[in-house]
């Protein structure tokens, strides 16, 4: 099987790719070495390049993704764009002319990978002129598309000058042009190299014929996670099975009694299909990670590692989340609540995939999501809890409450919701509630938040969230 | 004004202008040392074995299985080194220690492969067997050990026994605070090949190629004149590369004359985490007087460096971090002893600041305790004990410009409108008992010189081709603080010819032999007097021909914007001139040199004039503090910052602005943790990942940013007037640990002294703010 990659618009053979090979270290082997690597864990942005993806506002949309994370055979039959194919130093991209001229780049390392962030957001279909706030400018510019990329230079003041002075793309435009036709369609791939292999089948079916057989096969979607195994652990699977582009997983729908999100969705594309319709999401999204780890980060994906300090369980847990589990056997709906069953282990068997998340509706009416992190961009939680409460007539008549961080698995704060339901939404109760919330968990001392801190963070985070309620002003978010 | 510093009409100096790469930088096409492999035939690749162990001895190092991986080619390990093992310059730091590790993560040996992934595989068949000895793995441990290495060191000026005997006021304190990662976006990565004729070539991201060049040399046991450094520049250095750079070198030299094929020595981030030095936490024990108005009268306090396993950089570092206990503030007696602890874990270094920042958070942290127990504001009690003319430091050396300080102060505070803010902050504190603002100004004064005076000089090199071209080579490195840029601004303004005409050749040693590290912010004024002397020895021929040529005295020409002109009349294009030289045989290239004039230290008695002059600034920055978890925003940051007359303004706003939010990330963010545990991963840095160690991102910039150059700021004695401008904005960053202490006090009753740890993590921060809204007011005021 050929397999290819359309690189700032010319084809390039990815014969001889290896399985682990990353998209940054194939890109750099060919001699693009704009892209680097700081980190090789998804953290710093210097690897940021763009790939046409299935857009939401436009047929394709340049999307910044770490190339360092993704293997290169994830993306054949794709098309990407490097800091090279944006501009050169002689005909500068509008982005390379903002960053160049306003003293955005310093010791230029993370520049090739700011500027292709940049060029995202540059593009971005719904990205119109607006009053501007602490994180928008006045063009329409998300500050937080920056927030994976890392600058140890400039202190991103002129960087931040830089994304707010861009204007709209010229009308011949190239790169504006390609996102108003059709996305290149998924591969069906097939790469072998030493004692590995990368498969990427057509249908869901596929995929769960290879798990029933091969129940040690990798499941990758974004391979945020993956990546760094590679990377930073030297992990190298046998067998690698991309699931990201599978129309049975990435299925969107919003009924009267739930909301249906297919497992392969990336945070940002759930961010924007919801659109504000789940308040408690809306809230976790800035919060996820960053805006080039969402934007290859599934939901599934995020559900699948198991993970104690992943942003997603508190927050699906609050919302009474379902997973619909699917294998050769059916498919069947497991309760989130039940799903994390110890340290990075969950009911789903090895010949199971996650296919979708269903939120039941109606919502309750009031939530909040607290994430405790050293960072406010782009860090791990230290503690995330997500609440969902129905207070009628001044009672407490519901309460769910997501905790991350303070265990071995993500759960529900459930000393804390019978200390509250039943009860009258007063400081009172609230303080008693916080004093069960801090004993919640078996909360551990590590390097990113001693066990004391995450006790006291539980109950004062309720707290917070009852004064949240009560003056909105009085709360930073 | 003097020759060095006075500025010609319409120079190129002066100019507000974006870094000479920026467009190679926005385009990927600016090629660092990495970038360079895929340029080059053959590369192997080589990747090392770490120590498991914070202190073990080696009893048996089995290479052979790493020969069975297929792929590898070499295993490098101490019986290849023809010269000298050691990767320092005291003779302190094996390059391949071969009878015992002193850091978990050191490297023992190094592994080649005709791929990474082989030389990976490799070194993890590599079989070394151990037996662990005990580690000290904190500065009081080693305190506590009594194991120090190096020279301690003493200053003392007046007599502080008597002064805190009759002192009003006498508090006395400790202080841990913590050391930096530098987190330069480019790891170290050295690129190795022999030359024809045997000449070593080595590819280095490196502040220091001269040194580089050294020890590669000694540990091949060659002559200097065998081995050639280039950096082409650097991805970030902060100082992390003045020292940290060579042994990489030495290991992939050593490589590519084993096995006569270039050699990529690239550390990924974790091994740059776990192998490289960073900077020096310190302990200080400290007693401070005071008098009736609240003025400093006497201090007393013993500095210890962590020095980590060898020394490396230590002393200087502890040296002017002795300097600089002072800051900004006359202190009549002062007594420092300084000293260096030896622990298990990697070799602290050189960081932006170089010891000064430790200095002086000693000061400042000390300043921030006490106001509150003096009744003092803390910005009142700051300026009030400012240096004034006429003022000398500690160890001798006159304060000049002192008044540039107040001058500094008294325009943050009208630029940043400081007095209605504090009111603004005052009536919002009043009514929010869940969020606290607090404000709180800084001044930062910094020593500009190598405390050792024989590193303050410089070369450079300069050409003028036959078409009327340029090409300037000097010793400094490009490591995006815009060094070049600048270079390129003074060799044009020196010679009188737009900025277009001069091209910048990569450093290297074999252009400008042994210069100094691009360093203690230095690298502007000491190359730029060199290219302004090589630049003015050209000129001057010039003008001797110039003046044949246009017929008036030599004395008259000028050269401006690339026309020789006369008092009056018609000029000559530069171009015109320069072909009639050649046909004259006149010399169109020079040397040029510069060595800083005036400097003397007695590094024994710690006193003299080490420095030629001090930078000054001040910055006023206000936090808000959630005191529901101990998180903050900077709301706003005002600085006023003398850098001389700006040798190139947007360069030097940039570097404030970036100082500033590295200097913040290190007093509030970034979290070095050792596992300093009895478990199996003792000596084990636990932040060794960008997932880990979070470095200030976008959400950590100040939301209003406002720095302003202090103006009518001349420096005479620096070239064109400019004044150093890499390292003293860094220290600007205390007033936000200021703000943030000063905002956790205020969730207790008036007058309550925090002790605030560092760096102030948001955890830090909920503790402290907790033990304050526990205060009774009553016990608010008994001492420290």
């Amino acid at each position: 099987m050929s397999t290819h990659l359309k690189v700032n618009g010319a084809d390039v053979s990815l014969d001889g790719a290896g399985v682990h090979t990353t998209t940054l270290d194939w890109l750099r082997d060919r001699g693009l070495t704009g892209a680097k690597e700081g980190c090789a864990e998804g953290e710093c942005g210097a690897c940021s390049i763009l790939v046409a993806r299935p857009g939401i506002d436009s047929p394709t949309e340049w999307t910044a993704i770490n190339a360092c994370l993704v293997p290169v055979a994830a993306l054949d039959g794709q098309e990407v764009i490097t800091s090279e194919g944006l501009g050169t130093s002689s005909a500068l991209h509008p982005v390379q002319q903002e960053m160049a001229v306003r003293g955005g780049s310093q010791c230029g390392f993370c520049t090739p990978g700011f500027v292709c962030s940049m060029a995202a957001e540059f593009y971005r279909p719904t990205r119109t002129a607006c009053t501007g706030d602490g994180e928008h400018g006045p063009n329409g510019f998300d500050l937080h598309a920056l927030s994976g990329n890392l600058c140890r230079c400039t202190g991103y003041r002129p960087i931040r000058d830089a994304a707010y002075a861009l204007g709209e793309p010229d009308v011949d435009d190239k790169l504006a042009a390609r996102q108003a036709a059709a996305p290149p369609p998924a591969a069906v791939t097939r790469v072998v190299s030493g004692d590995s292999e990368f498969v990427r089948p057509a249908r869901l079916s596929d995929v769960l014929d290879i798990l029933a057989e091969s129940p040690e096969a990798k499941v990758v979607a974004g391979s945020t996670d993956m990546g760094v195994e590679v990377n930073l652990r030297g992990v190298r699977s046998p067998l690698v099975v991309a699931v990201d582009r599978l129309s049975e997983l990435r299925e969107f729908e919003v009924s009267d009694d739930q909301i249906r999100i297919g497992a392969a969705l990336t945070l940002t594309e759930i961010e924007r299909m919801l659109a504000g319709r789940v308040p408690l999401l809306e809230q976790m999204f800035p919060q996820f990670a960053s805006r080039l780890i969402r934007n290859g980060a599934t939901i599934g994906g995020n559900l699948g590692t198991g993970s104690p300090i992943g942003d997603t369980p508190p927050a699906l847990l609050a919302l009474d989340a379902q997973l619909v589990l699917a294998s050769r056997r059916g498919e069947r709906v497991v309760a989130l609540a039940d799903y994390f069953t110890g340290y990075r282990q969950t009911l789903k068997s090895p010949d199971e995939l996650i296919r979708a998340i269903l939120v039941p509706r109606p919502l309750a009416p009031l939530t909040a999501f607290h994430k405790i992190a050293k960072r406010r961009f782009d860090d791990i939680s230290s503690v995330a809890v997500g609440y969902a409460l129905d207070v009628v007539d001044g009672i407490v008549r519901e309460a769910r409450i997501g905790l991350g961080g303070v265990a071995a698995t993500p759960l529900r704060a459930t000393a804390t919701e019978q200390a509250l339901i039943g009860r009258p939404w007063t400081e009172r109760t609230v303080r008693e509630a916080a004093a069960v919330m801090a004993t919640e968990g078996t909360p551990m001392d590590d390097h990113r938040a001693s066990a004391s801190y995450r006790s006291a963070m539980l109950g004062q985070s309720l707290l917070r969230f009852h004064a949240q309620q009560l003056d909105v002003e009085e709360v930073s978010a | 004004m003097s020759q060095l510093s006075e500025r010609p009409a319409q120079a190129v100096v002066g100019v507000p202008l974006p870094h000479e790469s920026a467009a190679l930088h926005v385009t990927g096409e600016a090629l660092y040392t990495d970038d360079l492999v895929v340029r080059t035939r053959d590369v192997l690749h080589a990747y090392p074995v770490q120590s498991p162990h914070a202190h073990a001895r080696i009893l048996d190092l089995r290479v052979k299985p790493a020969y069975d991986v297929p792929g590898v080619v070499r295993v490098l390990t101490s019986d290849d080194v023809p010269g000298i093992n050691d990767a320092g310059v005291k003779h302190d730091e094996p390059l391949f220690p071969d009878t015992e590790v002193m850091f978990h993560g050191h490297a023992i040996c190094w592994v080649l492969g005709e791929t990474l992934e082989a030389a990976r595989l490799g070194a993890a068949a590599v079989e070394v067997e151990y037996e662990e000895l005990p580690s000290l793995v904190t500065v009081r441990e080693a305190i506590a050990a009594g194991n120090f290495q190096g020279t301690g060191r003493h200053l003392e000026h007046g007599d502080v026994e008597s002064a805190l005997s009759e002192a009003v006021h006498v508090f006395q304190g400790e202080f841990e605070f913590a050391g930096q990662e530098h987190f330069y976006l480019e790891t170290h990565c050295a690129l190795a090949l022999v030359d024809e004729g045997g000449q070593i070539f080595v590819q280095s991201s490196t502040q220091h190629p001269s040194e580089t060049q050294e020890i590669v040399a000694h540990v091949l046991g060659v002559a200097s004149h065998a081995v050639t450094v280039q950096c082409l520049r650097m991805g970030g250095g902060f100082g992390g590369k003045e020292m940290q750079p060579h042994g990489f070198a030495a290991i992939a030299a050593l490589g590519a004359t084993l096995t006569g094929r270039p050699v990529r020595l690239r550390l990924n981030r974790t091994q740059d985490v776990t192998m490289s030095g960073k900077r020096h936490g310190f302990h200080s024990r400290w007693r401070a007087g005071f008098d009736d108005e609240g003025r400093i009268v006497a201090l007393d306090a013993t500095l210890t460096a962590d020095g980590g396993w060898s020394l490396d950089l230590s002393e200087p570092v502890l040296a002017r971090a002795m300097c600089h206990i002072d800051n900004a503030y006359w202190i009549p007696n002062v007594r420092v002893d300084g000293q260096i602890a030896k622990t298990n874990k990697t070799s602290q270094t050189a960081f932006r600041g170089f010891g000064g920042p430790q200095g002086m958070l000693v000061i400042e942290d000390l300043l921030g305790r006490c106001a509150p127990l003096l009744g003092y504001d803390a910005m009142e009690l700051r300026r009030r004990n400012l240096y004034q003319p006429g003022h000398t430091t500690p160890y001798g050396q006159p304060v000049r410009h002192a008044e540039r300080l107040e001058a500094c102060w008294s325009e943050v505070l009208s630029n940043g409108e400081i007095a209605r803010r504090q009111e603004e902050i005052a009536r919002f504190n009043a009514e929010h008992p869940n969020r606290k603002r607090a404000l709180a100004a800084t001044p930062v004064k910094f020593g500009i010189s190598f405390n050792l005076t024989a590193f303050n000089q410089a070369g450079a090199l300069v050409h003028v081709y036959k078409d009327g071209s340029v090409l300037i080579n000097h010793g400094g490195t490009e490591m995006g603080q815009g060094l070049h840029t600048k270079m390129l601004q003074v060799a044009a303004t020196t010679l009188g010819v737009p900025l277009e005409r001069v091209r910048l050749a990569p450093t290297r040693t074999d252009k400008v032999p042994n210069t100094s590290a691009t360093a203690a912010s230095s690298g502007a004024d000491l190359n730029g007097a060199a290219i302004k002397n090589a630049c003015e020895q050209i000129r001057e021929r010039l003008e001797q021909v110039a003046g044949g040529r246009l017929g008036i005295s030599p004395h008259d020409v000028r050269f401006v914007d690339g026309i020789a002109r006369g008092l009056s009349g018609d000029g000559v294009p530069w171009e015109e001139i320069v072909h009639s030289a050649y046909h004259q045989r006149v010399q169109l290239w020079a040397a040029g040199f510069y060595r800083t004039e005036g400097l003397h230290w007695d590094a024994n008695a710690m006193h003299g004039e080490p420095f030629k002059y001090f930078a000054y600034g001040v910055a006023a920055s206000e936090v808000e503090v959630d005191g529901f978890t101990g998180g903050y925003t900077l709301r706003r940051v005002d600085i006023v910052h003398d850098v001389g007359d700006s040798l190139s303004p947007l360069i030097d706003v940039g570097q404030i602005e970036g100082g500033f939010v590295q200097g913040a990330g290190w007093l509030t963010l970034e979290d070095l943790r050792w596992d300093e545990s009895d478990g199996p991963n003792r000596g084990r840095l636990a932040t060794q990942a960008a997932s880990t160690y979070k470095l200030p991102s976008f959400s950590e910039m100040p939301q209003v940013f406002n720095v302003h150059l202090l103006e009518k700021a001349h420096e005479d004695g620096a070239v064109y007037g400019s004044k150093a401008v890499g390292e003293p904005p860094l220290m600007l960053a205390f007033s936000v640990r200021e703000a943030l202490r000063q905002a956790a006090a205020a969730f207790g009753p008036a007058g309550t002294s925090v002790d605030l740890p560092s760096p102030a993590t948001p955890e830090a921060v909920f503790w402290a703010l907790e033990k304050a809204r526990s205060v009774q007011p009553a016990l608010s005021l008994s001492g420290v």
